[in-house]
């Protein structure tokens, strides 16, 4: 029989299914109402919060992105001034990067890959509350400053001199440049937290090489992350330093220099780019395998593609620069270093379509989302390949060509595969199956709206149609073109306006989900639809790489977990053995304290350099608060 | 899906220590953080030295004598925090709250010290690109200084409390002296960075 949960020293062992699953849930619950909402540590409360805030910030840049079609669709439109252009561009790319795709991967890792590596929360999780909130106020900070007509100007990259204090006046280049520490401050939190749960919290028996390729690829990207993103920061800082006390790192008159901007910057910014594909890439290597139906051909050669690329998007940054009139010898560096890249990422086409040769596809929404990526994203890579030669791209370099490459590999690269992902883990998000007939319209009408929308770029560019102007004369070439690909926006933006009417129509009404409706091998499957508050009753153990196919009877896991304190297990780096039960931290206010006085201070600071000295007391107060020992069991040891 | 038992964890320990604890690791890794972040900065001063006609710019070189006292107590600071470290790990209450008394007295006295190391520097941030990347190295570190005095007397107050006594406290003592080691050998090369590449 079962005993009260409250009894000290209560393992799972010595209590029945119900009684278990019952203390279980007493001892993780979020509490209810509005304080729990904001206290709450839930990795999977948090994830889908960030998901579902990610994807606001694309509806809202997608919308930006229409009115520069609408502009464009004719010449000399009259419809968007050019600074109110500015901005909206400006807005378009740093709303898009900063705020939607890079926070979207890291929402989807936050939520799933503590339930595919089989632990109970993320590590971390308060941390995590708080990352998620400082999000929230940089992406507010942006989005009410646009409002404001205070919306940053100078492009998304926000090249000096153009955003210093000479060219730059009023306090719009300010506002991109602490949207970045807000940004930055929460991308690193998630990083930290997912490299130490995949390195400590995987279930016992996942051994370094059964690590599902999705978290592998997250455990890249979060490296990439914590190597690249203080570059930014460091750029960041020293220009809102420029522009607020008056020191001259981007100034050539007192020893400073432009082109360090472009260096700090892309240092950071092309790593980037794999911090948004590889979280994408391990998507399509986790997806294809259900529905293939066969375990995916050539792990080994997809973990080692993985890391090649992250340890080889360090060597890129100077093909931004190719026209800055930097020494030819580094020129030729850099295109051998961006050719190369390309075969990792060959690697992987390779294996997905051997996977699929072998398997036997399921032709259902989020195949058609992979099948649509490698299309698209090897028609990008192509133009990659073909800017990375410092002739063509200074030729083609600052204009519609360079747009119409950088979307086929965001876009088809990042955005098809995690629009596969959504409906492929929607069930393990809201316990309710997307439909698949309204799927597979949002797909057909995305795929050809994308094609047709982003293809002619390319034309547009080769025949000198630069970025960024916010109208051209009828005289020029361009108008047909324009306008078709104004009218095939329609196409695209109907696409996901169907995707979002499926997502929201299905979490409240779509057919309920089983545990395992894809019948997949990965260990997110083996708990409910949705997962209960402690993930998994018994931790899992695993003795392979497809887990829920190798044993399809009976899951393998293990007992011995406290049921009256929040506790997980702790296993070795490689071989995942058990080293300790470890308590995780219960729900906490204090984050939320941190996360507003951390906003007050940053925003505070773009008026004032005593902001910092000041505004950090408060920090510290709620930082102390947060990490005060209350006395909890989860405090004992 | 039906579970079928395998393995029993009952018997492990209800925390661990060192490389078995996710705040080391955590720890670990925000030192990856900031370590790159101390590299990118003196990569920007060798940078704008590169480019520089004359270095340091229209300034003598920074004065030696704070600088390099705040070296020597960072240094003599590596003792007693190799000692709280392995006296955390022995779990002598008794000897960690002696110890971190002594922290934070050493977490102090470097800065005091650095009060006369920026004047030291005989430029200001705004004279020039030399001044504004010499000062925000030195204030980079003197943040961090500044963090981990907070932290370790925040944690001294700590093991004062009946709280004190708890393996997860010895373990912050723990994390907290690694963080220490950080700080102070990450200055050696802004030390060598700010003081001696402008005397070359």
């Amino acid at each position: 029989m079962s005993r009260p949960a409250t009894t000290p020293g209560t393992r799972d062992i010595e209590l029945q299914r119900t009684g278990l699953t019952s203390a279980l849930a007493e001892t993780w619950k979020t509490p209810s109402g509005l304080w729990g909402a904001l206290a709450t540590v839930d990795h999977k409360i948090i994830g889908r919060r960030y998901i579902l805030t990610a994807f606001v910030f694309l509806a809202l840049g997608g919308v930006l992105a229409a009115l520069m079609r609408i502009q464009l669709a004719l010449p000399e439109a009259r419809l968007i001034g050019p600074d109110r252009y500015n901005q909206i561009f400006t807005m378009h790319g740093a709303n898009m990067m900063f705020l939607f795709a890079v926070p979207v991967m890291e929402a989807v890792a936050v939520y799933f890959v503590p339930l595919m590596v089989g632990t109970r929360n993320i590590a971390f999780p308060r941390l995590n509350a708080f990352s998620y909130w400082i999000y929230l106020a940089g992406g507010a900070m942006l989005w009410i400053a646009f409002a404001l007509d205070m919306g940053p100007d100078v492009g998304w990259f926000a090249y000096v001199p153009l955003s210093g204090p000479q060219y730059g006046a009023g306090k719009r280049a300010d506002i991109w440049a602490q949207m970045i520490t807000f940004t930055e401050i929460s991308a690193l939190a998630v990083a930290v937290e997912l490299v130490v749960t995949i390195f400590k919290q995987r279930a016992p028996g996942m051994t370094l090489n059964r690590i599902p390729v999705f978290v592998w690829a997250i455990l890249v990207t979060s490296f990439l992350v914590i190597m690249a993103m203080p570059a930014i920061v460091v750029a960041s800082t020293s220009l809102i330093l420029d522009r607020l006390v008056g020191t001259h790192f981007y100034n050539p008159a007192e020893g400073g220099d432009v082109l360090l901007w472009q260096h700090l910057f892309w240092f950071f910014g092309h790593p980037e780019v794999y911090i948004i594909f590889l979280p994408a890439a391990g998507m399509v290597s986790t997806l294809i395998e259900p529905f293939a139906r066969r375990p995916a051909f050539g792990y080994l050669a997809l973990v080692m593609a993985l890391i090649a690329t992250g340890i080889l998007a360090f060597g890129l940054w100077v093909h931004h620069m190719f026209v800055a009139g930097l020494p030819r010898l580094g020129d030729s560096f850099f295109t051998a270093s961006s050719m190369a890249i390309a075969m990792p990422a060959g690697i992987q086409v390779f294996c997905w379509l051997a996977t699929l040769w072998d398997g036997t596809p399921d032709f259902k929404t989020p195949l058609l989302f992979i099948i649509g990526f490698i299309v698209t994203f090897v028609i990008g890579g192509l133009t990659g390949v073909m800017v990375a030669s410092v002739p063509f791209d200074t030729q083609v370099h600052d204009t519609y060509f360079v747009v119409a490459h950088f979307h086929y590999v965001l876009i088809g690269g990042a955005v098809f595969p995690l629009l596969g992902a959504i409906h492929y883990w929607f069930p393990k998000l809201t316990g309710r199956m997307m439909s698949e007939r309204l799927g597979q319209w949002s797909f057909w009408l995305i795929f050809a709206g994308f094609n047709a929308t982003f293809f002619p770029m390319h034309i547009l560019g080769l025949q000198g149609m630069p970025r960024r102007i916010y109208t051209y004369q009828p005289d020029l070439p361009w108008h047909g073109l324009n306008l078709f690909v104004s009218l095939s926006a329609i196409v695209l933006a109907a696409g996901f306006l169907l995707f979002f009417i499926n997502a929201i129509r299905s979490a409240r009404s779509g057919e309920v989900a089983t545990d395992n409706p894809w019948n997949a091998p990965t260990l997110e499957w083996a708990t409910t639809s949705p997962p209960p508050s402690y993930n998994f009753a018994m931790i899992p153990v695993v003795g392979g790489l497809q887990p829920l196919w190798e044993n399809r009877d009976a899951l393998s896991v293990a007992d011995g977990l406290r049921t009256d304190r929040r506790e997980l297990l702790v296993t070795t780096l490689a071989e995942a053995e058990p080293q300790a039960r470890e308590a995780s931290p219960q729900h906490s206010i204090w984050p939320l304290w941190a996360a507003i006085a951390t906003t007050i201070m940053l925003i505070w600071s773009i008026f004032s350099p005593w902001a910092v000295v000041w505004g950090a007391i408060p920090v510290a107060i709620t930082l102390i608060g947060w990490f005060w020992p209350k006395g909890t069991p989860e405090d004992e040891s | 899906m039906r579970e079928k038992v395998v393995l029993d964890l009952g018997r492990l320990p209800p925390h661990g220590m060192g490389t078995t604890s996710v705040t080391w690791w955590g720890t670990l890794a925000f030192m990856l953080i900031e370590g790159t972040g101390f590299a990118l900065v003196i990569a920007v001063y060798l940078y704008l030295m590169s480019l520089a006609a004359a270095w340091p710019i229209n300034a003598p070189p920074p004065d030696l004598l704070p600088g390099t006292l705040v070296t020597l107590i960072l240094l003599t600071s590596l003792a007693p925090n190799i000692l709280i470290s392995r006296w955390a790990e022995q779990q002598d209450l008794r000897k960690v709250r002696i110890g971190m008394v002594i922290m934070s007295i050493l977490g102090i006295a470097p800065l005091v010290v650095r009060v006369f190391e920026f004047p030291a520097l005989k430029v200001s941030w705004d004279s020039n690109a030399y001044g504004s990347v010499a000062w925000t190295l030195l204030g980079l570190h003197t943040t961090h200084i500044i963090t981990d005095l907070v932290d370790t007397l925040v944690l001294a107050a700590l093991m004062f409390t009946r709280r004190g006594n708890n393996e997860r406290r010895f373990g912050d003592v723990r994390d907290n002296a690694m963080y220490w080691n950080f700080v102070v050998v990450t200055w050696l090369p802004i030390y060598g960075c700010i003081y001696w590449l402008a005397r070359l």
